[in-house]
């Protein structure tokens, strides 16, 4: 047996190196976006309102294309040439679930992926099972989306996407609009997942509670990248970046 | 979020009817539909036949008489329109009860009532019997183009989410005050119609996007296919074979 580390390509979900873009009305977005994600790493993504965190989520599947710089999936770099196995591997949960989730029934909706990606009968069936077992949503399988709570949208959604198998999740503000008990209940299921995660928040809390490492996006580059304890500690830094914790929060107290 | 009112014409139950596949009875419908269409309007009686019909079909699928009439009422304005007929069309007229009717707009407005009423009784009944999204996936089958099939089903899909937005933007006016009441309010309510549309239409990109992220590329993935057994098809095909012989007897009678 060879005890030599696997290569650099599989160690990394995510890389991200000099991505810059602007918007097609000349609003630049992004200047220079340089980071990687290892596999089965949590990370959160801070930033202030317009700091550019959709965008650059945007081209992690290559729905936006880079105007300079690259972003690499494990390996395989995101570009026309291998769209389809791109977003097949990076499963992005947008912020509205009513987004989402476009089919009439939870079950089709869920299917939607993996049959897009050449999958039938009962293979396809017990994907669709699996997926909605992750989030505790296997009764509502025939129900119409739109016919759920909030909450339960917001896990249906996320079912679609780890239908995928993907290799990184990625979450836009995930505890948006969530009552206390299903915000928990979310993090209760992103925690189970043996996955890697990406998980845009203006949670402060919920991003120490999740992710042992945070990334601060400002004014469309990386302006900090460390432990999220020492990055929600470091007053300067979050007060530069527009950051504020909850009243009565304090992130040196907190059970992580 | 609002019921779902994209089922209102459904009747949940068990009977034969509802467990046949929807292909098979919108071909039925259809079918059906060409049978008494072709019908020549003279031959009363085999109107009378196509109703008996039909009834027995409503009482195999156990749709109370009075619940399909009433869903009957969407033709009212057709029937009025026929009723018009005998007024206005031109040719030889009759007097009835001192009012001049033209014939041919007699024999006009019963063709338009007898067979647009029978067509449907026939549509209400398959609607009562198949979901929705079964009959999506029947007109699928039957090789409707996608792209409608596709249209129809986002409109089922987002036909609550765009009149929760409407809701909303009602009460965000009243709130502020506004009544509509007369003409001079119309301004601001066509101004709120354009917002709608904006609205919907950026969540049309945004659904957009999210189905790319799932690997759409033009064509909706096959989830459920729907089949029927010959069984099922010789079923659902009963009705349009009885009622061809009495339209071919309506011609043969004339
Ligand atoms: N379609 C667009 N066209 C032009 N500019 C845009 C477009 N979308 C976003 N922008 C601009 O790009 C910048 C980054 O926007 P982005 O949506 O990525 O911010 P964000 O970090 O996700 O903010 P938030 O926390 O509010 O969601 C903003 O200044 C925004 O105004
Ligand atoms: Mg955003």
């Amino acid at each position: 047996m060879t005890d030599s580390p696997p290569p650099a390509s599989l160690e990394l979900s995510l890389e991200v190196s000099g991505l810059a873009y602007a918007y097609p009305d000349g609003h630049q977005a992004l200047f220079g976006v340089d980071f990687t994600v290892r596999r089965g790493e949590r990370v959160a993504l801070l930033g202030p309102n317009g700091a550019g965190k959709t965008t650059l989520v945007l081209h992690l599947n290559g729905i936006l294309t880079a105007g300079a710089g690259s972003v690499t999936v494990a390996g395989l770099p995101v570009g026309k040439a291998h769209l389809a196995e791109i977003r097949r591997r990076v499963g992005i949960v947008f912020q509205d679930p009513d987004d989402q989730l476009f089919m009439p029934t939870v079950r089709e909706d869920v299917a939607f992926g993996p049959a897009a990606a050449g999958l039938r009968g009962p293979a396809l069936e017990a994907r669709v099972e699996y997926a909605l077992s992750l989030v505790g949503m296997e009764a509502f399988a025939d129900r119409p989306p739109h016919h759920l709570s909030f909450g339960q949208r917001r896990r249906v959604a996320v079912a679609t996407v780890l239908a995928m198998e993907p290799e990184i999740l990625v979450l836009d503000e995930p505890s948006s609009n969530l009552d206390p008990a299903s915000r928990r209940e979310l993090a209760d299921i992103l925690r189970s997942l043996d996955i890697t995660v990406l998980m845009v928040t203006h949670d402060l809390p919920y991003a120490l509670e999740l992710c042992p490492r945070s990334l601060i996006l400002s004014e469309g580059t990386i302006a900090a990248d460390g432990p999220t304890a020492d990055i929600l500690c470091d007053e300067p830094l979050m007060t530069t970046h527009r950051l504020e914790l909850p009243f009565g929060f304090n992130p040196k107290t907190a059970p992580a | 979020m609002g019921a779902g009112h994209a089922h209102r014409l459904y009747r949940h139950g068990h009977t034969p009817l509802h467990a046949l596949p929807p292909h098979c009875k919108l071909a039925a419908v259809l079918c059906f539909v060409v049978v008494v269409v072709s019908t020549p309007r003279e031959a009363v009686w085999a109107f009378g036949l196509y109703a008996v019909l039909l009834a027995s079909v409503a009482a195999v699928a156990r749709l109370p008489a009075l619940f399909v009439l009433r869903r009957m009422l969407i033709e009212v304005p057709f029937v009025a329109f026929a009723v018009l007929m005998p007024f206005v069309a031109q040719g030889e007229r009759v007097d009835v009860l001192g009012l001049s009717l033209s014939v041919n707009g007699l024999w006009g407005a019963w063709n338009v009532l007898a067979k647009g009423t029978l067509g449907v009784a026939a549509s209400v009944i398959l609607a009562s019997t198949t979901e929705l999204r079964a009959l999506l996936l029947g007109l699928q089958r039957l090789k409707l183009p996608p792209l409608l099939v596709q249209i129809a089903s986002f409109m089922i899909r987002y036909g609550d989410v765009i009149a929760d937005e409407m809701r909303r933007m009602r009460i965000a006016r009243e709130s502020r005050g506004f009544q509509a009441k007369g003409v001079r309010h119309w301004g601001v309510l066509g101004k709120t119609a354009g917002a709608l549309f904006i609205r919907s239409y950026e969540r049309g990109e945004r659904v957009h996007l999210a189905m790319i992220s799932r690997g759409y590329a033009g064509t909706m993935p096959v989830i459920d296919e729907v089949t029927a057994t010959r069984r099922q098809w010789s079923r659902a095909l009963t009705l349009p074979l009885l009622a061809l012989p009495i339209c071919l007897l309506g011609w043969t009678t004339l």
